[in-house]
């Protein structure tokens, strides 16, 4: 437990440093909220109705920029090799780097909604729902970016191959994730939405990591 | 064609090792490309004969329901190779087969040839019957969805040098997205949607044979033509593969020879 937190740690702690990725992150995160209403004309009606689905769309974004950032440096530098020959399984160390990549590519994306319900003309019951709705479905998002992040590791063009094979897999998380957001959509549907999307996350948290290790593993032998 | 040469079987192979073998199977897979070709041929003869000529009209639907017997076994196609490439995934994983590296790798273009023309005579299909080419509904989605995969695979493939690392690295993420091929199956059954539900089911055949005999022989056709490119298509690879082992040999000697110098 104790070498589990301390690779959590570690990693927010490497992120920190490079505090400007986070905030390009956030800003292209806002960016693309930015560019909905400029596209499609300020008709704030519409735009509230819209607004759920823009914002899975520019997390769903973000997420897939942050990918590389999971694996590549720790690749590189070595640091995953040594990790593999740590007293705590391999799989396990996937997993706090997992959470480790959530706390800070994920959640400073969480803390940016305010405004960008504020520029979609999101109503408070909808962003709130909005809100649980992203810290439920993004670890499953992040879990399947796990998998082809760890699959592209070697490949210096990575960070372009890497979206378009778990973007796929990740269309479930935006259907359910969208649905569990829109009141409007008939009695239960909503909740049963949001049960399915935290089950999908459970579901793919737990098992991805095993497919992940062992992608790296072999990208290392 | 030049002969291969023969590798001399090793003492503990069992009859699997044997026609597994890449080598092995270069020599018994040349038998069954011509039996192929003709039974192919001959079906899809059959088969089209009594789908444009020997079929009756829909009674609602008239003559477009002769989409139906090129729709139905792409469709069926899309599926069946991509629960082949998972297969051949878990016997590249587990038993690191390089019959199953190939097999897996030569599948990936051939289910998003046959997933996109499935998707492609629908949508001709949908125009008529449905007023519309494209609908979102579950089965149609999750189609799309498994072409755009078949699309990241191929692109996955194409974007390592080393064929051999690919292959594992490739199955995982193979095995990753075989959950889709439920959702496709039973989309039908769980959304109750634009797309109807199968036609073949525990309950019976929903159709006349009239119709569904030409059906059945366009399946069959379009399996063979799928196994036909497939056999092919993973000679190819092999003798590819082996080509190039040659050729860095080769150049590996050469080079070496002008360093002792």
């Amino acid at each position: 437990m104790r070498v589990f937190l301390a690779i959590i740690k570690r990693d927010i702690k490497l992120a920190a440093h490079s505090i400007g990725d986070m905030l390009t992150l956030i800003l292209f995160f806002i960016m693309v909220g930015v560019l909905v209403p400029i596209a499609i004309g300020p008709d704030k009606e519409f735009l509230a109705n819209i607004a759920p689905g823009i914002m899975w769309i520019a997390a769903f974004l973000s997420s897939l920029l942050a990918l590389d950032r999971i694996f590549r440096p720790d690749h590189e530098d070595g640091s995953l090799l040594a990790m593999r020959h740590s007293a705590i399984s391999f799989e396990l160390i996937i997993f706090a780097k997992l959470i480790a990549h959530w706390i800070s590519a994920i959640l400073p994306l969480i803390l940016a909604t305010p405004m960008m319900a504020l520029m979609l003309n999101m109503d408070m019951r909808n962003f709130i729902n909005s809100v649980i709705s992203l810290i439920v479905g993004t670890p499953a998002l992040i879990a399947f970016g796990a998998v082809g992040a760890a699959i592209t590791v070697s490949l210096k063009r990575g960070g372009l191959i890497a979206p378009v094979l778990i973007l796929p897999l990740s269309l479930p998380i935006l259907i359910f994730g969208v649905s569990s957001i829109k009141i409007n959509v008939g009695a239960g549907t909503q909740e049963a939405a949001l049960l399915i999307l935290a089950a999908i996350s459970l579901i793919a948290v737990s098992l991805t990591p095993f497919a992940t290790a062992l992608a790296l593993r072999l990208t290392q032998e | 064609m030049n002969k291969i040469k023969q590798i001399a079987p090793v003492k503990k192979m069992n009859w699997f090792d044997k026609i597994a073998h890449p080598g092995q199977f270069l020599i018994w897979s040349r038998y069954l490309i011509l039996p192929l070709i003709i039974i192919t041929i001959t079906t899809f003869i059959i088969g089209l004969w009594y789908a444009f000529f020997n079929s009756p009209e829909d009674y609602q639907m008239g003559n477009t329901v002769r989409i139906m017997y090129i729709h139905v076994p792409t469709a069926w196609l899309s599926q069946f190779i991509y629960v082949m490439m998972a297969i051949s995934s878990i016997g590249s994983l587990v038993w690191r087969h390089p019959l199953a590296d190939v097999a897996m790798k030569v599948a990936a273009p051939l289910g998003a040839t046959f997933t996109a023309m499935a998707l492609f005579t629908g949508a001709l299909w949908g125009r008529p019957t449905w007023g519309t080419y494209w609908e979102w509904d579950g089965r149609m989605t999750s189609t799309l969805i498994l072409l755009l995969m078949y699309l990241g695979l191929i692109a996955l493939w194409r974007s390592f040098d080393d064929q051999l690392r690919a292959a594992k690295l490739v199955a995982i993420i193979t095995l990753v997205g075989v959950i889709n091929i439920p959702i496709i199956k039973f989309s039908v059954d769980w959304w109750n949607t634009l797309h109807q539900p199968s036609i073949i089911s525990s309950k019976g055949i929903s159709m006349p044979p009239e119709i569904y005999t030409p059906l059945f022989i366009m399946l069959f056709a379009f399996t063979m033509l799928f196994i036909l490119l497939q056999t092919n298509a993973m000679r190819t690879e092999i003798i590819r593969r082996k080509a190039d082992r040659l050729m860095r040999k080769k150049i590996n000697k050469n080079s070496g020879a002008k360093n002792n110098v």
